[in-house]
């Protein structure tokens, strides 16, 4: 860990931090409302690298996840005007408790199984919402009262803030024995299990970081954007996003997951002229890096410097 | 008369859904990949015939062998494009590929999807039925071309069966399921196995996505939602189970249709999910799963 703090990379993340942190005084505020809802994007990202990248586990859901928390916290806050700190915390909590619940018997499945009971998951509540539609808002989307602030500054710091934290939190229990017990396992689960080491419960401390995460990181998009629907914070195509943006940046890198988030948001908007084809190229792109780059950006980058 | 809707109904559903998850499970069977770009393909298909039959007038039947054609197209271009080299790359460790199969196949089914949106626009396309007109079966009034889908479906599914158990590519086929070494050890080339499947696929995928095209219509949007019930389909019935998922489709389909006559057609899907996700925690390896 002590020689984290004297790598090439740790100091390029702290320039890449002290410059984000001072973009608001010379960017206007259309950049930066771009750039704080990326930031949110970048944790979904790194909790789902957290899952497949060291666990092995392909979550398809990421968004189950996403989306209890968002909604959780929504739905509190519409019902019971409850202030939303108090709301993301419920939120939060909640994404842990149904990660749980989803992990404990998942984890028994594995490769495919377990991707579709994740992917099943998400369906189920994509449904749950449009069903009770008095609760959730349905097909429209909730609207949430009550927001942080309406402060562009103070959004895109919160957003940057809270992006640095769960990023350092996550690399390092990523690179901690925790994490290396975890990669063991999603490589070789029967020889890390022979080692002595219980998987089930690594996998599923993994499974609840990366739940605890997610599920803060969508109470708080929920917050900001003010209102929860299922086209942002449930449907399959954000969970793809944020599979597509973790591959893109790396998997099994934690930082690189964040990278491609922000280049993904950002791309998708510097794409918009193109029209409904954005979204074609994005995925090509991603599409080619998979093939030919299969480490990703940061992984790439990381490689070349470890063969110098 | 509600129960003979039902039953009617529900076999043309089931026997759709058993044509477009069997070439599904065969490739999963065969070569280990499971396609995430199903649902694109199916509707490229369905879009291929509507074009064709509505846009440039070429007839129903050539507007459903166009569909076809270019299911079969797509097909060889998801296999040689993104599936062949995933596998072939040295970059990508061995236990990492089926995952990377995963991400690939997906990112080429949106990329797929999006080109149809852009070219064809989102709005739902319904293709010219080739057999129009109805008929009175037992008091139910039932478009005569929901009739011939579900006997399209049927003979299909029957030459399958029969090209798989009593040809000779069949029976390599059948073994390279069983033991991919074996059959190069036998002087086959597993890579013209894999064109064989990948073919077979093709014609299954699009014939299911025409006839899908004519009997309920397809839209960009039903790409998702048809590879997410293929995908639930053939994980019920076992994956690489081709008889499994047989049976998984007309216990989906009529899942679907019970549902949608008997209680609220918004909770459709609802029952069948909850069924796969006690299937899952119950039997892992789906009805007739053998691992």
């Amino acid at each position: 860990m002590g020689s984290f703090f004297k790598s090439r990379l740790f100091f390029i993340s702290l320039g890449a931090v002290i410059i984000a942190s001072t973009l608001p005084l010379y960017v206007s505020g259309y950049v930066l409302g771009l750039l704080t809802v990326a930031y949110y994007f970048g944790v979904f990202a790194m909790s789902w690298d957290l899952l497949f990248g060291f666990a092995g586990e392909v979550n398809f859901g990421p968004t189950f996840l996403i989306g209890v928390g968002a909604y959780t916290a929504g739905i509190v806050n519409a019902q019971y005007g409850l202030s939303p700190y108090i709301c993301i915390v419920l939120g939060a909590a909640a994404a842990v408790i149904a990660g749980f619940v989803l992990a404990l018997p998942a984890l028994r499945v594995r490769g495919p199984y377990f991707g579709l009971t994740t992917l099943v998951a998400v369906l189920m509540l994509q449904n749950f919402v449009v069903v009770f539609a008095d609760l959730t808002g349905g097909e429209i989307g909730l609207t949430i009262p009550d927001v942080i602030t309406i402060d562009s500054h103070a959004n895109y710091w919160i957003a940057l803030g809270f992006m640095t934290i769960s990023a350092a939190i996550l690399y390092g229990l990523a690179q901690s024995p925790v994490g290396l017990v975890l990669q063991a396992s999603g490589q070789d689960a029967v020889q890390a299990g022979a080692l002595g080491f219980n998987i089930v419960k690594h996998k599923l401390a993994a499974f609840v970081v990366s739940a605890f995460f997610s599920g803060l990181s969508g109470a708080l998009l929920v917050f900001y954007f003010g209102t929860a629907s299922v086209g942002t914070v449930v449907d399959i195509a954000v969970g793809v996003n944020v599979i597509v943006a973790a591959v893109l940046g790396g998997r099994r890198t934690v930082l690189g997951a964040a990278l491609g988030a922000i280049f993904l948001i950002v791309a998708g908007e510097f794409l918009r002229p193109t029209g409904e084809l954005a979204t074609f190229i994005v995925s090509a792109v991603a599409l080619l890096v998979v093939l030919f780059f299969p480490g990703g950006f940061l992984g790439a980058a990381l490689s070349r410097e470890a063969r110098q | 008369m509600l129960a003979f809707q039902i039953l009617i109904d529900g076999f043309a559903v089931s026997a759709l859904y058993a044509l477009g998850a069997m070439g599904f499970t065969l490739i999963f069977g065969v070569s280990g990949v499971l396609n995430l770009s199903h649902g694109a393909i199916m509707v490229a298909a369905a879009v291929a015939a509507w074009a064709a039959a509505s846009v440039l007038h070429t007839g129903t039947y050539t507007g459903a062998l166009i569909g076809i054609a270019v299911a079969l197209i797509m097909s060889f271009a998801t296999y040689f494009a993104v599936v062949q080299p995933i596998q072939r790359s040295r970059r990508i460790p061995n236990e990492e590929k089926e995952i990377f199969v995963l991400t690939g196949t997906l990112l080429w089914g949106i990329m797929i999807q999006e080109l149809i949106a852009y070219f064809f626009t989102n709005n739902a396309k319904t293709v010219l039925p080739i057999i129009e007109g109805v008929v009175n079966i037992m008091g139910v009034r039932t478009p005569q071309n929901e009739i011939f889908t579900a006997v399209v479906c049927c003979v299909v599914i029957a030459l399958l069966w029969l090209l798989v158990n009593r040809t000779r590519t069949g029976k390599v086929v059948l073994a390279a399921s069983m033991n991919p070494r074996g059959v190069t050890l036998l002087g086959h080339e597993l890579t013209s196995v894999y064109i064989v499947v990948w073919a077979i696929y093709g014609v299954l995928a699009g014939l299911a996505g025409v006839l899908l095209g004519m009997f309920l219509g397809v839209s960009s949007y039903s790409v998702g939602p048809l590879t997410a019930s293929a995908f639930s389909i053939v994980v019920l019935g076992g994956l690489g189970s081709v008889s499994g998922s047989l049976i998984a489709a007309f216990v989906v389909g009529y899942l679907e249709t019970l549902t949608a006559y008997l209680i609220n057609p918004a909770y459709r899907t609802i029952p069948a999910l909850l069924l796969l996700v006690v299937v899952m925690y119950i039997r892992p390896q789906g009805l007739l799963g053998r691992r």
